[in-house]
């Protein structure tokens, strides 16, 4: 196709595509488009940090503004991926400073971050302005220092569920005296004191800061002065909700009321119950309520959650009970997502009245519903069967049943038939989550409906190589697949192999995939790494046929990486080959 | 099972009650109430060896306090990463009841002073010692001697702690009527005093309790485990 448009102009139309699976589209339609747009890409998604490097990275794209960069399986959230697998950021954080030096916000996801990166980040990218680390680990409140005191333009520092390693509680006070440009903090995941004088001070002096997420030990005393330093705040997660007698609470409930733009509140550790309606005032606003850490019991939950009419995003523990779930289906007409986690885990039985009903009646209830992550301790085939046809609106549905293989607790029969319900009704359906007793019935369901599913996750389910069979033949837009726990083998793998191309990532634990078969995928397809991850001693003398423990997928331009450790082999590839593009 | 309720209670939520009662129990029947604690250690540990069961969690005891067969384990075998529930998350039940017992703490002493009782089987009294006062197990071990005339500590190995990697040496200490320390540690389990850093033990122990080698037996399991873990 001869280029009829000068490169500005298709630059210009360029502009307006946003997201990066547009852009990714639009590089394909010819080089010269491909030359275009890499030219004029300013914010880069990388899902897979081995599936490029740092240098394909830089060499493609010229003048990069955002890097959003994603590190570990997703089931490295539940210790299934052994420390020092990799995922390290540091070599792209060198990369990007030698060439971006206009990089203005980072995005890091399961990544392995150190404090020398932080001080890179921090002295190498002096235009700065987001900071989003979300499951990331490795580094200390040294690093923040660092970033605190030398990041002038920073906007967002946000430390979304890190596990950070807390030296010093004054690294807030790092941020200079003259730094006001602070737009959004979110330091709730740290379990120590942070200095509450240099927080005042910081939040005193940020006319735009818009959400602050503070940590558990921030008292409840401490509250309204903050919020009154803060009215303009649009997202708040208190500390620790609890305080001895009651005299903070006529000073809160005043500068809850104050906060006129609120929309989301979340903390609320160790809830006390009499302090909950220090937030009515501001109920009515909220579209976002996370009240995970509040162990109270429903009838206080319930209250708080009727005054949320306009919700849309619900986040909750099980003591919210079926009944609380009633009352979301009627108060909450606006829902759009509902998660609820368990709060007794480990626990046998029931420690509260929480079942598939709760489920039913918020499908029921709520008709904007397309978001479920729902932990819970019984299922019907016929409850699942009400919930697609209620909600076949739904995109994102993660059941959780807590015990292992549990089937239909009225007839004893697999979830197989409720499931399929599920992908049949829920024609949009992008991501699955199942449990429960589960047959290869499932997966030809799966595999025949779920045409749009790109994420599915199983564990404890199927019979035979033919469940996982179905899925990768049938499910045309998968494009992460993580399975534990499951009887599948080489068979369907290898018999599949060439989708695995089309793929992010395909991740199967504790099954039956054979070293052999490994090192055949990765003979056989050189465009992916079969990272087999097993912690046995004398990998080498370990026959061919047996199942290795745990085995990473993933396509890659790449080839090897060389930063693994001893527990990760890539299989399949000759030690000398590196595949380089140049 | 004797009494396994009573001890299950002193066992489970190292409430202040439970544990007076216990030395209640002490003091007129020699050792009775906590050699009943220590064998049902043992049966935990022998039903779960293949589990990760956290012993450390309140929840996990708790769940017993209904009239099941107490033999059974309190909680499901864990597999790992099920259910799907990440670490910070898992710990809201337990971080609960550490940090109210945690602020009792604080609103006691503060971090000048760090009182905790000391008893010693079929002694008719406890002492209270300020672990801050001392720098070393040795330091704590001569102070506790004074106290209790005749009280040994048995031996140390060169780091000053007890070599748990001589299985056979920790035994022979077991097996004796010499007395042994045990300390309740934060999350109110019973652990043999010598097997972690000093300051460590200092931020995490709340209570000793003095008792015969023979009646520590089972602790010593869980503290082999650890040593073969970290080797």
């Amino acid at each position: 196709m001869t280029q009829s448009f000068p490169e500005e102009v298709l630059e210009h139309v360029f502009s307006f595509l946003t997201s990066h699976t547009d852009r990714n589209a639009v590089s394909l339609v010819s080089k010269s488009w491909y030359d275009t747009e890499r030219w004029c890409r300013d914010h880069v998604f990388i899902g897979n940090c081995y599936a490029v490097n740092p240098r394909v990275l830089t060499r493609r794209f010229k003048e990069v503004k955002a890097v959003e960069l994603k590190g570990k399986p997703h089931f490295a959230d539940f210790n299934l991926v052994p420390e020092g697998w990799g995922g390290c950021v540091d070599p792209w954080i060198v990369e990007m400073g030698r060439v971006y030096s206009g990089l203005e916000e980072i995005r890091l996801k399961r990544m392995e971050v150190t404090d020398e990166g932080l001080e890179m980040v921090a002295k190498g990218f002096g235009k700065l302005k987001v900071l989003v680390l979300a499951s990331c680990d490795g580094f200390s409140t040294d690093g923040l220092a660092a970033v605190a005191a030398n990041c002038r333009n920073l906007r967002v520092l946000d430390l979304r569920e890190c596990e950070v390693e807390e030296l010093s509680c004054h690294w807030l006070s790092h941020f200079p005296d003259s730094f006001t440009l602070l737009e959004s903090l979110n330091i709730a995941c740290l379990s120590s004191e942070v200095s509450f004088s240099a927080l005042e001070r910081l939040v005193s002096r940020s006319p735009n800061l818009k959400t602050l997420k503070l940590n558990r030990t921030v008292p409840l005393e401490k509250l309204s002065t903050l919020l009154q330093r803060a009215p303009q705040l649009v997202e708040f997660g208190t500390g620790a909700y609890s305080a001895e007698g009651l005299d903070a609470y006529s000073s809160l409930a005043e500068a809850f009321s104050g906060c006129k733009k609120l929309k989301s509140l979340s903390g609320f550790w160790d809830v006390i119950p009499a302090y909950l309606p220090a937030v009515y005032s501001v109920c009515s606003q909220l579209t976002s309520l996370n009240l995970s850490y509040a162990t109270t019991q429903s009838p206080d939950l319930s209250k708080i959650i009727s005054h949320c009419h306009n919700l849309q995003r619900l986040v909750v523990l099980d003591y919210i009970e079926d009944t609380g779930l009633e009352t979301v289906a009627t108060s909450c007409k606006d829902l759009k997502e509902l998660v609820v986690f368990p709060s007794d885990p480990y626990v046998a039985d029931a420690n509260v009245p929480l079942t598939e009903q709760g489920l039913v009646s918020v499908s029921q209830g709520c008709t904007k519903l397309h978001s479920v992550l729902y932990f819970c301790r019984q299922m019907s085939n016929s409850a699942l069967v009400s919930i697609s046809k209620n909600r076949p609106n739904i995109t994102c549905f993660r059941l959780c049943i807590l015990e292992p293989r549990s089937p239909d607790y009225l007839t004893l029969e697999p979830l197989d038939t409720g499931f399929g319900s599920i992908v049949e009704n829920c024609k949009q359906l992008t991501r699955l989550s199942m449990s429960g007793l589960l047959t290869d019935r499932v997966f030809e369901y799966i595999g025949k409906h779920a045409k749009k599913l790109d994420m599915l996750s199983i564990a404890f389910a199927g019979d035979t190589d033919l469940g996982l069979h179905y899925i990768l033949s049938g499910c045309d837009s998968l494009r992460k697949l993580e399975i534990r726990d499951c009887p599948f083998g080489d068979k369907a793998l290898l018999a599949n192999a060439s989708k695995l191309e089309t793929m992010r990532s395909l991740w199967m634990s504790s099954c039956f995939v054979s070293f052999g078969a490994c090192k055949l995928l990765g003979q056989k397809m050189p465009r992916l790494n079969v990272e087999v991850i097993d912690e046995r001693e004398n990998l080498n003398s370990i026959p061919e046929n047996v199942p290795v423990e745990k085995v990473y997928i993933y396509r890659t331009v790449c080839g090897q990486r060389f930063d693994m450790p001893d527990f990760v082999r890539i299989m399949g590839k000759d030690k000398a080959d590196v595949y380089n593009l140049s | 099972m004797m009494h396994l309720k009573e001890t299950e209670l002193c066992l489970g939520l190292g409430l202040p009650g439970s544990c007076e009662q216990t030395d209640t129990a002490l003091k007129a029947t020699g050792k009775r109430g906590f050699s009943e604690t220590v064998d049902l250690m043992l049966n935990l540990q022998t039903k779960d060896q293949s589990s990760s069961v956290d012993m450390n969690d309140k929840k996990l005891q708790s769940s017993t306090k209904n009239n099941k067969d107490l033999t059974k384990p309190p909680a499901k075998a864990q597999v790992v990463g099920w259910p799907p529930v990440r670490n910070y998350r898992k710990n809201v039940m337990a971080q609960k009841s550490n940090t109210e017992e945690t602020e009792k703490a604080v609103a006691g002493g503060g971090s000048a002073a760090s009182f905790v009782k000391v008893s010693m089987d079929g002694a008719p009294y406890l002492r209270k010692v300020d672990l801050k006062l001392y720098e070393s197990y040795q330091q704590l071990s001569d102070a506790l001697a004074k106290m209790f005339s005749s009280f040994t500590m048995g031996n140390y190995g060169s780091q000053g702690m007890i070599d748990f990697m001589n299985e056979s040496k920790l035994m022979d200490l077991l097996n004796s009527s010499e007395y042994v320390p045990s300390y309740e540690d934060k999350d109110g389990d019973w652990m043999l005093v010598g097997d972690v850093p000093w300051q460590m033990f200092v931020d995490s122990c709340k209570r000793l309790r003095i008792m015969k080698g023979s009646d520590a037996i089972g602790l010593a399991p869980r503290a082999m485990e650890k040593c073969k873990n970290r080797s």
